[in-house]
């Protein structure tokens, strides 16, 4: 896995890229994503996968003139085409399944097989998505994975609490990263997603984890009613990190869209 | 000097399990704690202890806002300020202030504000806070990183709004007006002072250096912990080369209990003290700082939000713990007039928001408490700054003649005075 730049109109972006094969563009969730990310890992032994970071995500340029969803979707589509990229399989993680299905409603010519993976951007006022944003880190977990200890422990493998700086640098990464996912997950993450689904004309397939509890699957429902032959791929035993979680079914899904 | 006597107006009503039982004072606070008939009496008593504050010699009396939080019952200080500014008083009417972030559209803050300017006769003093991440973010959904941007761009058309005497388009990026006028407009020219809360962003040091503006530090934990804050101010206003270092440049906020002695003090005040530090400050920590709000800079400054836990978690804070951390200026005239003088000097303020009325203080121990501070410890604080004693930059300029209300003439005088000049007419 690399990690390499592209320049776009508006930043240079930080990308990972791995594998050879058909390309694949993965878009990361709210919590970013890194090189020893497994399903990115997993998804490059069968495709050339491309993983851009939105900007402010990891080390990447923040970007002051991305502010609203219709903003992310064309930046997404920059970065697309600033990779020399046609009809990538298009993939999509939590908020990043929200822009893969904003960019395949505006521009359903260009993409032919789309994967959304517990993707947000639906509201249904019975089943309120969690508020990440005033989630506490040890509350995580729990929220995150079916398994919250093994998830725990996944999540919080490298990282020093008790190194002074931490917290500061936790804070500035928050700041920067969730700074901007909040610009279209904030605070509610839906900015008319449902009234475009109508366009999606892509072969999709719909993952989602049966105990997610940061978007109910009850959203998996929603998606594949609103998305003309939807595929649904329910995963038993697997919560919102379902890429962590069972990440081999997960790349197998993808896989069958061809 | 300047002293505004403040009332945050906590909900004195919630249980001593509070804490226990509940995650948060503020943003999901459990509605049925609020009691709207009790509420009745509670507004009132604290208007009147506004009025009564007002009535025997604070330079001010001042109010701000906040959303659905247990201490703090006025999401609109404007409503309350309306009703001070009728009452005769030669004090000035501080909002600290409106989140004109959240005002839709902002020009409904120089409306509201220029309202209040021309019913109290010019003695408006204008705050405008960011506000806090649990206001508006949490409770008014703005979006955590555009929340300055929406900021700066409200603050421009406030200002434009009122400094400008020909109807003008403003094409912002959160506002587009195509016919900014507003009717009425303030008293005070070119606008009303300005006073900006801040909790310690460089950003909101220079904006208010650059306007000059009054940077406020609305804090709890008091005058030891604001030094290091306050420096940076101070630093940051030699940095910029600003013509002075007025001490109305800045202002303060501080809990103050007056009593005979030190030791009534405590008797009198140490519940109320408890009851504010342990119960109304009792904020879920999730909702202290919502990502992106705070600016990159900022955070690597090393400041954390004051609704942060502290470090180690929260304990219960003794009476002790909150006089000796400098939380809380609490004792006899003297002893509180020493302390007060090592904050102002300490910190160079000249602008003091006084918090008297405290989490649950009853009506009398609070007016005791204010009339032995303006009587035996606010004279002795008068002239600390001799050399700023003119500076009237910082605060409100009435107009020299006001009219008081109840200035209707008598049902028999307004009946002779339509008839006499009827009888004229004829």
């Amino acid at each position: 896995m690399e990690l390499k730049t592209v320049q776009t109109h508006h930043v240079p972006v930080r990308y990972l890229e791995a594998g050879s094969g058909q390309p694949l563009v993965y878009l990361h969730s709210a919590g970013g994503v890194t090189a020893e990310d497994p399903l990115l890992n997993a998804l490059a032994e069968t495709h050339h996968v491309y993983a851009p970071l939105l900007p402010g995500y990891g080390d990447s340029e923040e970007c002051g003139e991305i502010r609203d969803m219709l903003d992310v979707t064309l930046h997404t589509w920059d970065v697309v085409r600033a990779l020399g990229l046609k009809d990538p399989v298009l993939v999509g993680h939590s908020m990043g399944g929200m822009m893969a299905a904003e960019m395949a409603a505006v521009c359903p010519d260009a993409v032919s097989r789309l994967a959304l993976i517990c993707p947000t951007g639906l509201w249904l006022d019975d089943h309120p998505t969690t508020d990440i944003f005033s989630v506490m880190p040890y509350e995580m977990p729990a929220l995150m994975f079916h398994d919250a200890v093994a998830g725990a422990a996944m999540f919080t493998a490298g990282t020093n609490v008790e190194d002074p700086g931490f917290l500061q640098a936790y804070l500035v990464r928050n700041a920067r990263q969730l700074g901007m996912a909040g610009r279209i997950l904030f605070p509610i993450p839906e900015r008319g997603l449902s009234q475009r689904l109508y366009r999606v004309t892509a072969k999709t397939v719909v993952i989602w984890g049966d105990s997610d509890r940061v978007v109910s699957p009850v959203y998996a429902q929603a998606f594949k009613r609103q998305i003309k032959d939807a595929a649904l791929v329910s995963i038993p035993e697997a919560g919102h990190m379902v890429t962590w979680e069972k990440t081999a079914e997960v790349a197998a899904a993808i896989s069958r869209l061809g | 000097m300047k002293f505004t006597w403040f009332n945050l107006m906590p909900w004195p009503y919630l249980p001593d399990d509070f804490r226990e039982k509940n995650r948060s004072v503020w943003v999901d606070i459990d509605q049925r704690l609020f009691d709207p008939a009790k509420s009745h009496e509670v507004y009132n008593t604290y208007m009147d202890l506004l009025d009564y504050a007002g009535a025997i010699g604070f330079d001010g009396i001042g109010v701000n806002e906040h959303h659905q939080n247990g201490y703090g019952i006025m999401p609109s200080p404007n409503i309350i300020a309306a009703g001070l500014a009728r009452r005769a008083s030669d004090a000035a009417i501080v909002v600290l202030g409106n989140s004109i972030a959240l005002y839709n559209p902002p020009v409904r803050v120089a409306e509201e504000f220029a309202m209040l300017d021309c019913i109290s006769g010019g003695r408006l003093v204008a705050g405008f806070p960011v506000g806090t991440s649990m206001d508006t973010n949490y409770c008014y959904g703005q979006i955590p990183s555009l929340t300055r941007e929406k900021y700066q761009e409200a603050h421009d058309l406030i200002i434009k709004a009122w400094t400008t005497r020909e109807p003008f388009a403003f094409n912002g990026r959160y506002n587009k007006l195509r016919h900014v006028n507003i009717w009425p407009r303030p008293i005070q020219q070119p606008h009303p002072p300005i006073h900006i809360p801040g909790g310690g962003s460089v950003e909101t040091y220079d904006f208010c250096i650059d306007n000059t503006y009054s940077y406020s530090y609305l804090s709890f934990s008091g005058y030891i912990r604001a030094k290091a804050l306050m420096q940076g101010y101070w630093d940051r206003v030699a940095e910029r080369n600003a013509p002075d270092a007025s001490p109305y440049r800045a202002g303060f906020a501080q809990t103050i209990c007056v009593a005979d002695t030190d030791e009534e003090a405590e008797r009198l005040y140490s519940e109320h003290i408890s009851y504010f530090y342990n119960r109304c400050l009792h904020v879920y920590p999730g909702f202290a700082d919502a990502p992106g709000y705070r600016t990159i800079k900022t955070i690597q400054t090393g400041a954390l939000s004051q609704y942060a836990p502290p470090r180690g978690g929260y304990t219960e804070l003794t009476w002790k713990d909150l006089i000796e951390g400098g939380h809380v200026i609490a004792g006899s005239p003297e002893t509180v007039r020493q302390r007060m003088e090592d904050l102002i000097k300490g910190l160079n303020v000249g602008n003091i928001f006084c918090l008297m009325h405290v989490g649950n203080m009853p009506a009398d121990k609070c007016m005791y408490s204010t009339k032995l501070f303006a009587e035996k410890v606010m004279p002795h604080l008068r002239n600390m700054f001799p050399d700023y004693a003119d500076d009237g930059r910082f605060w409100c300029k009435p107009l020299d003649k006001r009219v008081r209300p109840s200035s209707l003439p008598s049902e028999a005088e307004a009946f002779r005075s339509v008839k006499s000049a009827l009888a004229q007419e004829a």
